[in-house]
């Protein structure tokens, strides 16, 4: 970069500064404010306000309930990240194959995109109603006695499966055009070596898709993360009872239904911690070992 | 003068004259409720008339959403200075609100100060000191004030060949089963913590938490692993695995549902669920009280309201809080109070109003719509005039989480009490510390 460019020094700053004014007003001042908030217990209506020390980080993690809170949050994020971006993968390979119609095939899987979370989240629970959901009724076809909202595991499952479904079209539209991007001469090379199609896959096409996975990797889990919390909250109905519900979750319900604002702002500082080292490992170890053709 | 020049001359005086029309002192104050659907327009219909009954104040009613949502914008806009200058704040929130001094002007002050008579005898007993303070003073303006009371479908109990319960000892050895026998899910519920929980107490005059349920100074502690909850609930458990009781899920309306539809024979409701209940049910049906355990007492007491009330937030002119006094003067009346009642099931809460309600022959033909008024008129006792408890909503989440891992066989009676008692006094700790105590 020629610094030359630039005849005032102060000028680079200067362009900048609309982007990170919009930056320090809308992220760094809040969770500046979250943080300090984490060190205090604090009437909602802000009439008094007491410095508590880590109090309310170590009230958080000695409640059994937060430590279930966090358990189910893995294993959704793990069962939500793998399973949508192994359905996307398995449908983008399927349709890079189909030469006929292909365009509307795509077009078709694509269309999920455009739900917006808490809409999925009905239909999800529609689909799933006790009474009249279809699913729930193939379920008890063959004696899985589903029931959506009085069952922990089974509420969790609809969940689960919802939010999969939702994401599945994003990934496949990555995964789709990361397929097309993979040169025919080497397609062509590797069909002349090899004729099992599956190893082809895997020796050739699998790690030449790996940026794209790996992007989408992050992508996912930061999905699952947070942006589930729509299809969360209406399938709880306003009532968590004994459903499982997501760390992110639960900050809103300690700190918005419940007015505990300490409680929730050490919560939030505990995802903001999960989300940095999220960051350090997406640019420090992936990058690194993603080879970029 | 050019055109442009001269339109905008023209438009600048018709906005100063458009200005000046409503300059006639007319008080205009805004209320914020989480009235939503046909209690929605209820509330709507209440504003225009007090708007209609007189010139010097106008009223504006907002509709925030949920209860919890209402609360929640409510307090963003205090600490914002935009406060409302009426809000509505359901039971469980009372206590954040009532406890953090300097909040809300109280009613009944309020409604002296500006000249509005005030005698707290005028309210019917169940409904008087519930957002009270501890010496007796009226804080917040009971407003939609219900009851659980047991809704029970006629045909149901004529083809079992029952009547309704009146113990649950009678329930659980001869309606339960013989509806059972008849086809039916005997009984649902739809608020395992407000119908089972609280109203167990009250119902059954035992204390609930310690500081008289919380109304007196410092930090109480919540009686719940003792053993007359858990004989109830260790009950509810079996009627469920036996069949005799029906468990939706946590949601209000996925346990009433099957009622309506006529699957469920009985359901435990609030008194306010009239309305809706009448207009969906294709069977006739009456109420009647809310059943007790004889093993635990012969003379049932009256039960807790569950609902909402409106608070005069702190922070406006004084001719506001004026005209906010005149809004519950008219609110109270026993004309409003009647309409209410009728429109929405909830019950009226001054004697006045009831007496108005029975003049007019209304429980001669909906004998269903006095029960909630009836059982709240039952002896009070010791315990029986509320509950003042904070993080009260976050307790009641322990409490349905609990409950729900008790009847999906995932904790046993002993550990779940144990945990809802220890994890609620935590939380009734907390509450006093962010109180600055």
């Amino acid at each position: 970069m020629n610094k030359s460019q630039f005849r005032s020094p102060l000028y680079p700053y200067l362009l900048l500064l609309p982007q990170l004014s919009i930056i320090v007003i809308f992220f760094y001042w809040p969770a500046a404010e979250a943080i300090r908030s984490s060190f205090y217990l604090e009437d909602p209506f802000g009439f008094s306000s007491t410095f508590v020390g880590l109090d309310n980080f170590s009230d958080m993690v000695s409640r059994s309930d937060y430590v279930r809170t966090a358990e189910f949050t893995v294993i959704f994020s793990v069962l939500v990240t793998f399973f949508s971006l192994a359905t996307a993968l398995l449908l983008a390979v399927t349709a890079d194959r189909v030469l006929k119609g292909a365009s509307t095939y795509k077009t078709l899987l694509m269309w999920v995109y455009a739900i917006a979370p808490p809409v999925a989240g009905l239909i999800g629970i529609m689909l799933f109603d006790n009474l009249v959901g279809p699913i729930a009724e193939f379920f008890r076809s063959f004696g899985w006695d589903f029931k959506l909202g009085v069952n922990r595991f089974d509420t969790a499952f609809a969940m689960i499966t919802i939010s999969i479904w939702k994401q599945i079209p994003v990934n496949f539209i990555f995964f789709l055009s990361g397929l097309q991007g993979i040169p025919k001469s080497v397609q062509e090379a590797a069909a002349i070596d090899c004729a099992s199609s599956t190893r082809r896959f895997w020796t050739i096409t699998f790690p030449l898709l790996a940026p794209t996975g790996f992007f989408l990797l992050i992508i996912n889990i930061t999905y699952s993360l947070f942006d589930t919390f729509g299809v969360i909250d209406v399938v709880l109905k306003g009532e968590p009872g004994n459903n499982p519900v997501t760390l992110v979750y639960k900050v809103f319900l300690d700190g918005f239904r419940g007015n505990d604002l300490g409680g929730s702002s050490a919560q939030s500082v505990i995802l903001m911690i999960l989300v940095l080292i999220l960051t350090i490992f997406q640019f420090r170890l992936i990058e690194r070992r993603v080879h970029y053709s | 003068m050019s055109i442009r020049k001269y339109f905008v001359g023209a438009m600048a005086t018709a906005m100063s004259v458009a200005l000046a029309v409503p300059a006639f002192a007319q008080t205009e104050i805004t209320w914020w409720h989480a009235m939503g659907g046909q209690l929605g327009n209820t509330v709507n219909e209440i504003a225009e008339k007090f708007n209609a009954s007189q010139s010097d104040y106008k009223i504006t009613p907002v509709f925030k959403g949920t209860y919890e949502e209402t609360m929640t914008a409510g307090i963003a806009a205090f600490r914002g200075g935009e406060q409302p200058n009426v809000i509505q704040i359901f039971d469980a929130g009372a206590a954040t609100l009532i406890g953090a001094k300097g909040a809300v002007v109280p009613a009944q002050d309020l409604m002296k100060d500006n000249g509005v008579p005030f005698d707290i005898n005028d309210y019917i007993s169940g409904v008087r000191y519930f957002y009270a303070d501890e010496a007796g003073k009226m804080i917040g303006m009971p407003f939609n004030s219900s009851t659980p009371i047991l809704y029970y479908n006629e045909d149901a109990l004529k083809k079992a060949g029952v009547t309704p319960p009146k113990t649950w000892e009678e329930f659980q050895s001869v309606t339960a089963p013989k509806l059972k026998a008849a086809g039916y899910v005997p009984l649902s519920q739809s608020h395992l913590p407000w119908i089972f929980t609280e109203n167990f107490y009250s119902r059954h005059n035992l204390e609930f938490a310690t500081k008289d349920n919380g109304y007196a100074e410092g930090t109480p502690v919540m009686l719940m692993n003792q053993d007359p909850i858990k004989g109830h609930f260790t009950a509810v458990k079996e009627w469920l695995d036996n069949g005799l009781f029906g468990w939706y899920g946590t949601g209000w309306t996925d346990n009433q549902k099957p009622f309506n539809e006529g699957q469920v024979a009985m359901w435990l409701g609030s008194s306010g669920s009239f309305g809706g209940v009448k207009k969906s049910a294709k069977f006739p049906f009456n109420a009647t009280y809310l059943p007790y355990w004889e093993s635990l007492t012969k003379d049932p007491t009256q039960t807790f309201i569950g609902g909402a009330a409106l608070f005069a937030m702190s922070g406006h002119p004084k001719e506001e809080n004026e005209a906010v006094a005149q809004f519950f003067k008219f609110l109270t009346s026993p004309e409003i109070q009647y309409f209410w009642h009728k429109e929405t099931g909830y019950v009226p809460i001054t004697t006045a109003a009831y007496d108005l309600a029975k003049k007019d022959g209304y429980y001669k033909s909906t004998p269903q719509a006095e029960i909630g008024i009836k059982q709240l008129s039952l002896p009070a006792g010791d315990w029986t005039k509320g509950y003042r408890l904070g993080f009260y909503v976050q307790i009641r989440d322990v409490m349905n989480r609990e409950y729900g891992k008790l009847l999906q066989g995932e904790t046993d009676v002993d550990t779940a009490f144990t945990t809802i008692e220890e994890e609620s006094n935590d939380l009734l700790e907390r509450f006093s510390k962010t109180m600055g105590n």
